[in-house]
């Protein structure tokens, strides 16, 4: 069951067109991986499948159920939050937000889901702590509980290993695995290429337009693939 | 201390300001914690000079002081926010703009109807007596509506203002809780700068939430510890200025420094422990 289509889309700041034509489909429980160089545009599709950002030609089409209060995204940290006063509790509860409407207060129902999402990424004995002094790591994790109060169907990941270190990066990948193997699909954007390519199924490449679209396994026969992970290792 | 508080209450004049300046400084408290952990501090600030702007000219029509300082500082935080938001002024140069514009259009328009008087004086440094009993009831009504809105709102409030992108990406309508929270400083800031004065007003806002920021780390605590903070200096304040005849808005800014010093040793002497 397809849930997201993109056909034709560009986008630009301005006058200055960042990514052309992209058409890609994605289905429930995919994982996708995007790559791609730096200002390739990979960011600025993700903001287009977030809606926040208008493309400039085409469209992006959600369909088999998929809402926009069903997506659960992971943005790239910013400095703000790395000494906001907020316990994990508090920030993984704001999750919930979106599919309560107007009702002001948690109910059980949500407390519920909220303590079950704590639990898949095991973070449950960290509840009370503050997010500031957590490890990049922990906060990662208490960002994508948070994001998964908020889906049940897609989860949108931009840069989330950017500043951890190998092993804090392999238990996240470890994480992403167990949930999508529950069924929720997986957009990734990561320069960790090689990681992220060896658990994703499908591979987006992008260089201000679509160099390739399909399944991993293809993709690393290509030649564009053999020279831009060779890049990525000379980095 | 009890006799010292039965002979202040006496006063008529005193109690309505402690009622008013007791609601404020919990609304201000409660904004600010936003306000601060967002990077808009200085929005009170710019706010405040505006409230100065349209009480002069309120004053020079001889027209009702909070009916006219209300709309318009609310106008100017909605352009503020949008401002900032998309143009080529940038945020903070906005906010200068607009606070030294407002402060000298209002300085031109007391001069060339009343002259620079005490009013002056009273609107930049704020005035204990300036509360009439239909402000006293306009600002109790005011305060108690943001005080309630800001607990119905309170866990999208936080979501905004721990991540922005994330609470937009969702659908969660960041936007609308932006202006929400601006719409309630500028009230908040219309209702306290008569009792703090425009120069002073946006310490009320900035000063609890730092102070409780030394100490609390997640965020109900500091909301909680900041209402407290914000009440227990604005009587202190209070206090000092009846017995030493101190003007109350430094008063009260004053027993919000030495809060916040006294929690920045604490902080300090607890990482030593540790």
């Amino acid at each position: 069951m397809v849930i997201i289509k993109s056909q034709n889309v560009s986008f630009a700041y301005g006058q200055n067109i960042v990514l052309k034509d992209v058409n890609f489909e994605l289905s429930a429980a995919d994982y996708l991986c995007i790559v791609g160089g730096n200002g390739s545009g990979k960011s600025t599709l993700l903001k287009g499948l977030l809606n926040l950002k208008k493309p400039l030609e085409g469209e992006i089409v959600f369909s088999g159920g998929l809402d926009r209060a069903d997506i659960g995204y992971i943005p790239q940290q910013n400095v703000i939050q790395k000494t906001f006063p907020a316990s994990v509790y508090e920030i993984v509860s704001s999750g919930r937000l979106n599919k309560m409407g107007l009702r002001p207060f948690y109910n059980r129902k949500d407390k519920k889901i909220i303590d079950k999402n704590l639990q898949i990424l095991g973070i449950e004995q960290l509840k009370r702590k503050s997010f500031s002094e957590l490890s990049g790591g922990q906060q990662q994790k208490v960002l994508l509980a948070r994001a998964l109060c908020s889906t049940g169907k897609l989860l949108i990941l931009d840069e989330p290993d950017n500043s951890l270190d190998p092993s804090a990066t392999e238990s996240l990948y470890e994480v992403l695995k167990t949930i999508n193997g529950a069924g929720i699909a997986i957009i990734i954007v990561s320069h960790n290429v090689e990681n992220a390519l060896s658990n994703a199924r499908k591979v987006l490449h992008l260089e201000n337009k679509q160099v390739f679209f399909g399944d991993v396994e293809d993709y690393l026969k290509t030649d564009i693939a053999r020279s831009f992970i060779k890049g990525g290792q000379n980095d | 201390m009890i006799e010292l508080l039965v002979e202040m209450f006496s006063y008529d004049f005193l109690v309505r300001a402690v009622i008013v300046g007791f609601l404020v400084s919990i609304c201000a408290s409660l904004l600010g914690v936003s306000l601060v952990l967002k990077r808009y501090s200085m929005i009170g600030d710019g706010l405040s000079h505006v409230g100065f702007g349209s009480l002069a000219i309120a004053s020079a029509f001889n027209l009702a002081p909070l009916a006219v300082s209300i709309p318009v500082v609310v106008l100017s935080a909605f352009l503020l926010l949008r401002v900032s938001e998309n143009s080529k002024i940038k945020g903070d140069a906005s906010i200068a703009l607009m606070s030294t514009s407002a402060m000298a259009i209002g300085v031109i328009v007391i001069s060339m109807t009343k002259g620079l008087t005490i009013d002056v004086c009273n609107y930049l440094f704020g005035s204990i007596l300036a509360m009439t009993i239909s402000d006293v009831y306009l600002s109790a009504v005011l305060s108690v509506l943001i005080v309630i809105a800001y607990i119905v709102f309170y866990n999208k409030i936080f979501a905004v203002t721990f991540d922005e992108n994330f609470s937009r990406a969702v659908g969660l309508g960041a936007q609308r809780y932006n202006t929400l929270i601006a719409v309630l400083t500028a009230v908040t800031i219309s209702l306290g700068m008569r009792m703090m004065g425009a120069l002073l007003i946006s310490s009320l806002i900035i000063f609890p939430a730092l102070t409780s920021m030394r100490i609390c780390k997640t965020f109900k605590s500091v909301i909680i510890s900041s209402v407290l903070i914000s009440s227990v200096c604005f009587f202190i304040g209070v206090i000092i200025s009846y017995l030493y005849a101190t003007p109350t808005g430094a008063s009260i800014v004053g027993a919000n420094i030495i809060m916040f010093l006294i929690f920045c040793l604490a902080d300090v002497l607890s990482r030593r422990e540790k």
